[in-house]
């Protein structure tokens, strides 16, 4: 142990740097890789309850090594590359989508110190990244040679875009709240219980985000990218295998991230409801955990009740109502704020 | 203007939604209808029509005199009979043989029988391994018939008020 330690000092400063954070990135990416599995198991379970099903249980006891099943099955298929696809591209359209999906979770503090950038433009970093994902899909549509690719990452770019900008206007009103793009600080505003939970004077805000976040991840009821019964599988139809999969986990990820987001951003982070006995003997850390748990349980919720959009309703939805509550509570906010003695309602 | 004001109140508060929404919620905790299939089964009428088989009577003589009414009901000519007189003066079939991937268990056969010879049983739980097996020949008629005897009669009695 002490031979070990005395190595480590030796090392130069730069290269202990690297391997700290090398380690710290490992300890986020596994748990959230072996989230992202137990997601697709609570999935099926869920929308299998909800059609009053039982859902997967064969494999390991009630089904609990099914992801392990799933994982194996993808990860020993054949990677079928199409003749006239683009090879480059082809193959590097899942990673494109993979890696922002992961970056992003450098900036989410898990606890007020549990976090691997404390970045004061965190935020905006979160939003350059999530925008990046779209890259992979249209890049896995471009270069799969199909047109039922192409059909689905055209209109996965024009949806994107669309949300993008109501997402990022609810969340333009709750930096004008808490002052800063840093998410410890945006946490930290929210301190003292769930009174000074930005959910509630945010609640336009809330649900516009929380929607657009739905669309941002091409989720049911917003999947036209995807689009089953329209054109099969969309921007994803010529993979299989592990490339398949590889855009299965970014899915996935995408959606943690949300979620996540959604409870720093909205319901306080990894503060308790109450600041009282029974609830801070919970750690932090398990309170955001439960958040996001629960931001999960509404996606999938969402996925087995609402039938998908028709299009041009999907594009009405996101320019023609939810940018303009946004621009609406954003006003709203910054003349409380600064025109009468009511601002602190909005802090 | 009182229904525009509680129109546009119930659209931005998502009511609509949450109903549907409280719909599925509910059907979550329902219980559950799924039959863990190889472990449990549904219950199954007696006039089931699966795999099929040549009858005998008790005394060990085959059923089937080679009438071919049959092969002539057969709508998806998934049958096939020749005969020939046997040494004892009576007309027996020397090849009965039903294709299962032509048959589409539809049971003429068996109502066009006047001996009650060719039945349908309720197995079906079978499978073939390869090619050719899908051919039933008149012994493996007749094994199958002489092993579910029993359920086949039982199951012709049961029905046998209602035909």
């Amino acid at each position: 142990m002490s031979t070990l330690l005395s190595l480590w000092g030796q090392l130069p400063f730069a290269i202990q740097v690297a391997i700290e954070s090398l380690v710290k990135i490992v300890a986020i990416l596994v748990p959230l890789l072996l989230m992202v599995a137990y997601v697709t198991y609570a999935e099926r379970k869920i929308i299998g309850y909800i059609q009053v099903r039982v859902g997967p249980n064969r494999v390991g006891p009630r089904g609990w090594l099914q992801p392990i099943a799933d994982f194996l099955k993808l990860f020993f298929k054949e990677i079928v590359i199409p003749t006239n696809a683009n090879r480059a591209l082809f193959i590097s359209a899942p990673v494109l989508s993979l890696i922002p999906a992961l970056a992003a979770w450098a900036v989410i503090p898990f606890t007020e110190t549990l976090v691997l950038a404390n970045l004061d433009i965190g935020l905006l970093y979160i939003l350059a990244l999530t925008s990046m994902g779209v890259y992979g899909v249209i890049v896995a549509g471009w270069a799969s040679n199909s047109k039922y690719a192409f059909l689905g990452a055209m209109r996965s770019a024009a949806q994107i875009v669309a949300y993008e900008i109501a997402m990022g206007f609810a969340l333009v009103g709750l930096l004008m709240a808490a002052g800063s793009l840093n998410l410890v600080e945006i946490v930290k505003a929210q301190q003292g219980g769930l009174h000074q939970w930005y959910l509630w004077p945010m609640f336009p805000l809330f649900l516009v985000y929380f929607i657009s976040g739905v669309a941002e991840t091409n989720r049911a009821p917003f999947d036209v990218a995807e689009g089953e019964s329209e054109i099969v599988a969309g921007f994803h139809v010529e993979y299989s295998g592990i490339s398949f999969m590889v855009f299965f986990m970014a899915e996935y990820a995408n959606m943690l991230l949300i979620a996540t987001l959604a409870a720093i951003m909205f319901l306080g982070g990894w503060y308790a409801p109450f600041d009282i006995a029974p609830f801070n003997w919970i750690p932090p850390f398990f309170w955001l955990f439960g958040k996001v748990a629960v931001f999960m349980f509404v996606f999938l919720w969402l996925r087995a009740t609402f039938p998908r959009y028709r299009y041009d309703q999907i594009m009405r939805l996101g320019w023609k109502v939810f940018i303009p509550v946004t621009l609406v509570w954003i006003t709203v906010i910054g003349v409380f704020r600064f025109l009468t003695p009511w601002g602190f309602i909005f802090r | 203007m009182l229904n525009w004001i509680s129109q546009n109140f119930k659209t931005f508060l998502l009511v609509e939604l949450v109903r549907g929404l409280s719909v599925t919620g509910r059907h979550l905790f329902k219980r559950k209808t799924t039959i863990q299939y190889p472990e449990e089964k549904t219950p199954k009428s007696p006039r089931f029509r699966g795999l099929h088989a040549l009858r005998r009577y008790p005394n060990g003589e085959e059923r089937c005199i080679a009438c071919k009414l049959c092969e002539a009901v057969c709508p998806a000519l998934a049958i096939t009979i020749e005969s020939e007189e046997r040494n004892d003066g009576t007309r027996r079939t020397t090849r009965y043989d039903i294709d299962l991937f032509k048959c589409i268990y539809c049971g003429f056969c068996e109502e066009a029988c006047p001996v009650d010879s060719i039945v349908e049983t309720d197995i079906h739980e079978f499978h073939f391994e390869n090619r050719g097996e899908n051919v039933m020949t008149k012994e493996m008629l007749l094994a199958v018939g002489d092993q579910y005897e029993q359920q086949i009669a039982d199951a012709r009695r049961a029905d046998s008020a209602f035909r």
